[in-house]
């Protein structure tokens, strides 16, 4: 007998098209994500935007080479991302691989006000058994990080096991005690926008402290469509439940110009409550040094060379 | 495991704090302002006074008569401009007919399409001064003529120059022929664009133009003859006659016009068509339209409140296919209510040379009062008015985005043309009661479905006696898609082929 490698057994309890989880319509929805691409932000507005995305950032590195040495590189650029005379703020959080976690802490000490993220639950792929996902997030946990950034089983998703990637979700969470929770739904895999609404729900009503677009290591990463719909399922969500949920667009967000339109959307989808560092977060790397950049230019009034940003 | 002070702060937020029901609301306020963001305008100079534009020349009227143009975001007058009269009229028909015996109808096609491509490229060379004009004479968002307004007005000179030639083709069978000199009578809605949807098909299958421009928005039309002129159209091709209602006459009433073409309110299309009435002279009329926008249950709602805010706020509503309507299904009515209660208080009013602005002046003091009589009486009907929280400027013609809740088909706001930034919302339950509702007007020029359901959508619009119907989406437009009404609305298309037709006589 010829054995199916699908599952036989239909486990779940979140159907495929769930009669609460309301559907999406592309070509409206890139329509209005790209209108707030044409805000002009400009002076002031553009220097209090950047130095918001500052605050935002969790400056972030994943790579099979990361050394303690360069996690204090990264460290030392969020506390203090540029001369104190511009009067940037640090970053939100460092985003770090888990066997990182414990560098990152000891370099920023217990009281920084730069929070030690670690992502978990066997990123990116998220392709592991449970327990070692559930281990890897007590590990980090018990290292210092403050955030777990974890990611959803996209296989049991588009296998159709909705609970299951429920039931992760919620596991992980509880594996997590005080340390918040971000949820990746790795966009760039789900592909539809009913798929990112569809796992948007599961990820807030699982406990997600914050839904989160990508791994950054798959393309495409965020986008603008995506970021709105996630926006407006956190929307729907806080009307029903009373609970707001954060929100972390990660990857492809390159240039000043493009995190002001992610902020122009979420302050006009959810308005001033979620501008801030608790209910908003960008992942970040190469974003960061250009908004440093504009954030000199706009005081200074002319652009300085690349070598005037320190790497991090 | 140690937990110090500050991670204290991480367990209460991980904890959901719930926010209790009465005080889930969105709050849109000033924590981060967009600074000013004003378009530049200052390098575009407007002549204290306009001419009339006659024969390839600008030309005084013979009543030596001007009237002030006033920018209605700041009430100041821009310029004055020229008042022709039947005189003037006469003139620019003879220049027309003139040109149209000896030069235009004679031309091969190719060297007509020629003049076209020219002239689009030069519209898209100026689009961004000829958007500033647009803007700070009728009032719209420079958001609007920036990105619509111009792009289309381009667009639909490429796209019948490209048919100038090839007019044989767009008609097997026929033999298509010019049909003389086209009167045309424009709205001061889309100025520009207007322009462009009567100029090019005419011009394109060989016929002379008389254009008459709105009172309120002559600017961008005459700066268009200066264009003609960049591009050496051949005198006489096109000639602007501006001036109100009596030279819209003049041009309907003279005898040695072969069509005409007009564009504005259904109380004036009737008149034109009774004065047309027993004479030769060819007629379209695109006229009013009190559009429905169909909610139902299964529609992607927060898409779908993108198309009723767009449907009814895009150009101060001054837009003929407005969905003023909006039918929901009654499962979903409180939800869509809320959401849109929610998206008008983003909308940003205000200077509409601000590249921020969503929503801009209210084209005319007239305009203005007109619809702030018809709301009152939907008021004064029962109806429950909801604004925005916005501030208006001081100075100009300006009305709050607004919807009207409670509303039946016995008010007048739920049948009457409102032209302005105002949706009647009323309900539905059942298909066939949706299209009923939606139909049950005197007008049909345009419609709305939003449901998730294909095979829905082909039956809405089966059944609607709407001239277009747009599903999931609302205000599309584009040069290769015929546009027009049923009913009051209209008839006659304009755009793609069956726009050329109407400039054609087929044999």
């Amino acid at each position: 007998m010829k054995m199916s490698a699908l599952p036989t057994k239909e486990r779940f309890n979140f159907p495929t098209r769930h009669p609460a989880v309301p559907t999406v319509d592309a070509v409206m929805v890139e329509e209005r994500a790209a209108s707030f691409t044409k805000r002009s932000i400009k002076t002031s507005a553009k220097l209090s935007g950047l130095k918001m995305a500052v605050s935002m950032c969790d400056l972030t590195t994943l790579e099979g080479k990361d050394t303690p040495g360069k996690v204090a590189y990264l460290c030392r650029k969020a506390l203090q991302p540029i001369e104190a005379k511009y009067d940037v703020p640090s970053c939100a959080a460092v985003c770090v691989y888990p066997n990182m976690v414990k560098y990152a802490r000891k370099f920023l000490g217990e009281n920084s006000p730069v929070h030690v993220a670690s992502v978990a639950t066997g990123f990116p792929s998220g392709q592991f058994p449970l327990p070692t996902k559930l281990g890897e997030v007590r590990r980090a946990v018990a290292d210092g990080a403050d955030e777990i950034d974890m990611v959803i089983d996209r296989c049991a998703f588009l296998a159709g096991d909705h609970a299951k990637v429920f039931d992760e979700i919620a596991a992980t969470k509880e594996a997590c005690g005080v340390a918040h929770l971000k949820v990746i739904l790795e966009t760039g895999e789900l592909v539809t926008y009913d798929n990112v609404r569809l796992a948007s729900e599961i990820a807030m009503h699982a406990g997600a402290d914050f839904i989160k677009t990508s791994t950054g290591k798959v393309s495409p990463a965020a986008t603008m469509p995506v970021t709105l719909v996630m926006l407006e399922a956190i929307r729907d969500h806080f009307f029903a439940t009373g609970v707001r949920i954060g929100m972390k667009p990660a990857g492809g967000i390159r240039t000043s110009k493009q995190a002001l339109a992610y902020l122009a959307m979420v302050k006009e989808t959810l308005g001033d409550d979620w501008l801030n560092p608790q209910m908003f977060r960008f992942g970040a790397s190469t974003l960061f040094n250009n908004v440093l950049m504009q954030i000199v230019k706009n005081v200074e009034g002319n652009y300085q060379g690349a070598d005037y940003f320190s790497l991090s | 495991m140690k937990v110090s002070a500050k991670r204290a702060v991480v367990v209460a937020a991980t904890n959901h704090v719930v926010v209790p029901l009465k005080d889930r609301k969105l709050n849109f306020g000033n924590k981060w302002d967009f600074a000013p963001a004003p378009e530049d305008s200052k390098n575009y100079v407007i002549a204290p006074q306009h001419e009339l534009f006659i024969g390839g020349e600008f030309v005084a009227p013979s009543s030596g008569q001007y009237f002030p143009s006033i920018n209605p975001a700041t009430e100041q007058t821009l310029t004055t401009i020229a008042a022709a009269n039947e005189a003037d009229v006469d003139t620019a028909v003879k220049a027309a007919r003139k040109a149209y015996d000896k030069v235009w109808s004679k031309m091969p096609g190719l060297e007509r399409g020629k003049y076209l491509y020219r002239i689009a490229r030069i519209i898209q060379e100026k689009a961004r001064e000829l958007a500033v004009l647009e803007t700070m004479d009728g009032g719209k968002t420079i958001k609007e003529s920036r990105d619509v307004d111009l792009p289309l007005v381009a667009a639909h000179f490429f796209y019948y120059a490209g048919w100038a030639d090839k007019l044989k083709y767009a008609f097997p069978g026929k033999t298509p022929s010019p049909l003389g000199v086209a009167g045309q009578i424009i709205p001061w809605n889309f100025p520009l664009l207007m322009a462009a949807w009567k100029i090019a098909p005419a011009l394109a299958c060989g016929n002379t133009v008389v254009l008459k421009p709105a009172e309120t928005t002559s600017l961008t039309a005459l700066r268009l003859a200066q264009i003609f002129q960049e591009a050496e159209l051949p005198e006489g091709v096109v000639n602007i006659v501006t001036g109100a209602g009596e030279t819209g006459a003049a041009i309907v009433n003279h005898p040695d016009i072969n069509k005409l073409a007009f564009t504005g309110s259904t109380e004036v299309g009737k008149k034109i068509a009774q004065a047309v009435a027993g004479t030769k002279k060819k007629l379209t009329l695109e006229l009013g339209g009190k559009a429905a926008n169909i909610l139902f249950e299964d529609a992607p709602l927060d898409q779908a409140i993108e198309g009723v805010i767009n449907g009814i706020y895009f150009n101060q509503g001054h837009v003929c296919c407005a969905g003023s309507r909006l039918f929901v299904q009654e499962g979903i009515y409180s939800k869509v209510i809320k959401k849109l209660r929610d998206r008008i208080q983003t909308l940003r009013v205000g200077n509409p040379l601000d590249k921020n602005t969503d929503i801009g002046a209210i084209n005319s003091r007239p305009q203005l009062e007109k619809i702030r009589e018809l709301v009152q009486s939907g008021v004064d009907e029962g109806a429950e008015l909801t604004q925005t929280q916005c501030t208006l400027p001081a100075k100009g013609y300006w009305f709050a985005p607004s919807f009207l809740t409670g509303v039946t088909h016995a008010h007048r706001v739920a049948s009457e043309e409102i032209f302005g930034p105002v949706l009647s919302v009323m309900t539905f339950r059942t298909p066939e009661e949706a299209f009923e509702r939606a139909n049950n007007i005197p007008y049909g020029l345009s419609a709305g479905v939003w449901t998730d359901k294909g095979s829905k959508i082909f039956k809405m619009v089966s059944k609607l006696r709407a001239g277009v119907v747009w599903a999931n989406t609302y205000n599309k437009f584009d040069p290769t898609s015929p546009f027009g009404g049923y009913k009051e609305s209209g008839f006659g298309r304009e755009g793609g082929l069956h726009g050329l037709a109407a400039y054609c006589r087929l044999d």
